[in-house]
């Protein structure tokens, strides 16, 4: 620091509330006067995205007018521009309001009596003709626990259906089948804030500060400390351009990177042999699979040079501490769930695990992402992360839900799996609440076809979402605000929803639906109407002694001391913020698991007629399928429609400028758009945001093809050629905005 | 007629999300406006992105409120450059010309300039502005020099800018790589 000769004194003013950064709960109203007498504040985290940041929501009468931030621990006030926005969504004019129903002439208003008879006799018309399992259920991580909860229950007990699964089918299950296999357990075993005290960081396949802004501190701090940031994208985004080294692979060979890595690893000597022996098993498989990698072999594959692969293993092996960190890039492969098993090996072999600093760790996407896969909704889970494999799980679960053990249905079957029986007239129904699949899933026109198919297909939702528009019947549910309850965050964070206002109009809270729908089946018994609270003490109670174990978890905990990390199995319990702090594993043996891992090619190639990659991804300014962000007025002038991003020499050699109409072309669709022509970006791909629906959905171009053990769509590997375009881009018509501070 | 606490701006950190401009428009004083700016410097190349804020510019002090014909633009003693007075501005734009840093907006339907004026009710109270409160990258961070010399190893922070013979300044700081004392514009035409 230069001295300027003015250097000021400092005094530190502490603002009022800044010191108190446990109030997850109660209402701060009184620590600020504001000009409106009659604002009441509510402490609560996010709608969006796993980081959960605290917020409080500035409420006047039945209206949430705006926010104010709030000094959580994991957030400490920050925002991203979603969160700012987050609050405009409660009250706004698009809200669905009243029950929709399909007649001969469209969606037309209905009462609930009327909306819910329909979806009543919808079911049982469908389960008389093909069963209890001709009845799917799909839900979402963007709900809290007490939802999904309730959402598993009432598939099995409510339908009686084994059919049920989640759209984390599209964010988290390929992490999740890796952390299964390696750790015997599914959650991120460091918590984000450990990327902090890294030597050595190692970023694959997450644009963090453009998924996750409110973690890139951490990754800052790091820096600050004189620590190693290696970036691997195939764009250079803002992390990337700041690493110290930078490895833009093709997209979908991250299995060939991370194995030529551990081949370095192995033949450098740089193996901590003594871990290896002592807390692990498999690895003389792993080691041999890495064998045929050489740094060579993966510069082929991945085209970039072998120097840079040898320095970053170099770098990572050498490391006292390293951590390893990805997301959706390395996961929505083919390879995902085995690239996130070749991550886990490079830690592994390098004792990087259950250590302040040194781990590893899958980076949550959704608000309750983590929470999302823990307590039934997902196809092969019960409450507390159980499984149908053990028959003590199905005994207390079927205790806590009033069911004999014989009436629990079978485990069922990712949603894509499911997707093939609604093709083949075996699923005739489906209920979706809180997911948007007509911008979400890949190949959007077999989506529609599928949904367009069935014999009833019932949405909830809180706005008329493109997969809203083909329902047989719509019925309004709950906005994040308008309901108590508990999600888990990115770090297995349990943080505390709190209610501002009741749902607007005729819209009801999610759990009341579901549970009147259950009631009219004739489940009175099981599905008696509960409050949030009573869902929870239910949810907690299913989850005893499961893996992820809520026990210890009240909602008065989570007020009175902030965030909890499950497993956190009684009152005392402090929670478990890093896992494998005492190197046992939760797998059979105790020991973590290597895994071979065998490398695939991504599941479309470019060839001579779809010569160029093409990776979707995500923009700063919106949240998933769009349905909530897309309506917002500032994320929407932030980023009102898709683009291309495309490398100028590409762009050159198809007469593209920046700025001019790109038709992009797969084997499963098409779509125009307008060229962002950057260098950020490597020669041979292209990259489209996917918030957007038709005409200009990413999806319309990606294939459905699989990751085989995980079934999370390949997003990031489709092949495309692109085109000048004569044609203005389509334009999207962005939905009426509601520009919430100018009211 | 200093600031005890200032908003740093290190655009080594910016990661171009545009929390802060979300935050700004949230500001119940101007709610629906952002009165700060976000720049990716040069896209096609880079993605390295740079807020502006009001640097609240002490010696000269506040060259808009100088150039201001109707003395609309208070400079508070803590050193805060406020927002023109609604009842006495004019609309003429003298400060939206003569501020080095491009702050001050002109509202054509009101026919009135609005600029930051480090959100006084939050900060007159010790509260942070808005745009660095949210900031998730501390791009925008709002503290005292000491705290940033100590947690920002190998960079400076400069509160003197040269702008050919003119040299300004400002209550707020730039975070720079720490061989610079002094930023220097170069003049642009002749």
């Amino acid at each position: 620091m230069t001295d300027t000769g003015r250097r000021r004194p400092f005094r530190h003013l502490t603002p009022p509330g800044v010191d108190d950064l446990h109030s997850a709960g109660g209402d701060a109203a009184g620590r600020w006067e504001t000009d409106k007498p009659d604002e009441r504040w509510v402490a609560t985290h996010c709608a969006f995205c796993g980081v959960q940041c605290g917020m409080h929501l500035r409420v006047v009468g039945d209206e949430v007018i705006g926010v104010e931030p709030r000094m959580d621990t994991h957030n400490r006030g920050k925002l991203c521009p979603k969160g700012v926005a987050a609050y405009q969504q409660i009250s706004h004019a698009d809200r669905l309001t009243y029950p929709l129903v399909r007649d001969a002439d469209g969606l037309r208003r209905a009462t609930w009596d009327e909306a819910l008879d329909r979806v009543v006799d919808g079911i049982r018309r469908v389960q008389t003709a093909g069963g209890p399992d001709a009845m799917a259920t799909y839900g979402g991580a963007s709900m809290v626990n007490e939802k999904t909860y309730m959402l598993g229950k009432f598939a099995r007990v409510g339908l009686g259906t084994r059919f049920t699964d989640y759209n984390g089918r599209m964010c988290m299950v390929s992490a999740g089948a890796a952390n299964y296999r390696s750790f015997g357990i599914d959650r991120t075993a460091n918590p984000i804030t450990d990327v902090a005290m890294a030597d050595v960081l190692l970023v694959l396949g997450a644009n963090v500060p453009e998924t996750f802004p409110i973690y890139i501190r951490w990754f800052w701090e790091a820096m600050d400390r004189g620590a190693t940031m290696i970036c691997v994208d195939p764009r250079e985004t803002t992390l990337a351009r700041v690493a110290q080294l930078h490895l833009p692979i093709r997209p979908g060979t991250d299995g060939a990177l991370l194995n030529a890595m551990l081949h370095v690893v192995v033949h450098e000597g740089m193996l901590d042999e003594e871990f290896i022996a002592a807390h692990t098993s498999g690895f003389e498989e792993a080691k041999a699979a890495v064998e045929p990698w050489t740094p060579a072999r993966a510069a082929d594959t991945c085209g970039v040079p072998a120097a840079d692969i040898v320095r970053a293993a170099e770098l990572f092996g050498s490391a006292d501490k390293a951590m390893l960190s990805h997301a959706r890039g390395l996961e929505h492969q083919v390879m995902g769930s085995r690239n996130a098993m070749a991550a886990i090996n490079l830690c592994l072999a390098t004792g990087n695990i259950g250590r302040p600093g040194a781990g590893y760790g899958t980076i949550t996407g959704q608000g309750n992402g983590q929470g999302g896969r823990e307590h039934g909704q997902k196809c092969d889970q019960l409450p507390g992360m159980r499984h149908f494999t053990d028959p003590g799980a199905i005994e207390h679960v079927a205790g806590v839900w009033g069911i004999d053990p014989s009436e629990m249905p079978e485990p069922g079957e990712p949603i894509f799996r499911q997707l093939e029986r609604m093709e083949a007239g075996e699923i005739r129904g489906l209920l979706n609440i809180c997911s948007n699949p007509m911008v979400s899933w890949p190949d959007q026109g077999r989506t529609q076809r599928i949904l367009e198919g069935l014999d009833l297909y019932v949405v909830i939702d809180i706005f008329l979402s493109e997969s809203a528009l083909l329902a047989d019947v719509v019925l309004p549910g709950s906005a994040w605000a308008e309901t108590e309850g508990v999600v888990a965050n990115s770090d297995a964070l349990v943080c505390k929803i709190n209610k501002a206002v009741d749902p607007p109009g005729e819209a009801k809270p999610d759990i009341w639906i579901l549970t009147e729908i259950a009631r009219r089946l004739g489940r009175e018994e099981q599905f008696p109407h509960m409050s949030a609270r009573e869902v929870y003490d239910e949810l907690r109670r299913a989850s005893t002694g499961g893996r992820a174990d809520y026990t210890g978890i009240t909602y008065e905990r989570l007020e009175a001391e902030g965030p909890i990390a499950w497993p956190c199995p009684t009152d005392d319990h402090p929670g478990t913020p890093r896992m494998f702090e005492d190197l046992r594993f939760y797998t059979d043996d105790g020991k973590a698991h290597f895994n071979a891992v065998e490398v695939d090619p991504p599941a479309e190639e470019p060839d001579d007629d779809y010569p160029i990659r093409l990776t979707t991804g995500r923009n700063v300014a919106q949240y998933l399928s769009g349905n909530q962000t897309r309506r917002l007025g500032y994320l929407s002038d932030q980023t009102p429609a898709p683009w291309v991003e495309i490398h100028p020499n590409t762009a050159a050699a198809h007469g593209i400028s920046d700025g001019s109409p790109v038709r992009v072309t797969s084997r499963w669709g098409t779509t125009v758009l307008p060229a962002l022509v950057v260098r950020t970006i490597r020669q041979d791909t292209v990259f489209i945001p996917y918030h957007w629906g038709h005409p200009v959905a990413a999806n319309q171009l990606t294939k459905a093809s699989f990751d085989p053990i995980s079934w999370i769509p390949a997003f990031k590997t489709a092949a495309v050629r692109i085109e000048a375009s004569d044609e203005a881009a389509w334009a999207v018509t962005p939905p009426p905005v509601h520009q919430g501070g100018a009211r | 007629m200093t600031m005890e606490r200032s908003i740093f701006v290190d655009p080594s950190r910016c990661i171009g999300c545009g929390a802060c401009m979300a935050a700004c428009r949230e500001c119940d004083g101007h709610r629906g406006k952002s009165l700060m700016n976000l720049d990716f410097l040069d896209r096609s190349t880079s993605t390295a992105a740079l807020p502006t804020v009001c640097m609240h510019c002490v010696d000269p002090v506040a060259p808009c409120a100088q150039v201001c014909p109707v003395d609309a633009i208070l400079v508070s003693e803590d050193g805060v450059v406020h927002s023109p007075d609604a009842s006495r501005c004019i609309g003429c734009q003298n400060c939206v010309h003569g501020c080095p840093w491009g702050v001050p907006k002109f509202d054509v339907e009101e026919q009135l300039v609005h600029k930051c004026d480090l959100c006084y009710d939050r900060t007159s109270v010790g509260l942070g502005p808005m745009c660095a409160t949210v900031c998730p990258s501390d791009a925008l961070y709002y503290g005292s020099e000491d705290e940033v010399r100590a947690s920002r190893p190998r960079r400076a922070a400069v509160d003197v800018f040269s702008f050919g013979r003119q040299e300004l300044q400002t209550g707020n700081w730039m975070v720079v790589p720490e061989e610079f004392s002094v930023l220097t514009f170069p003049l642009v035409g002749p």
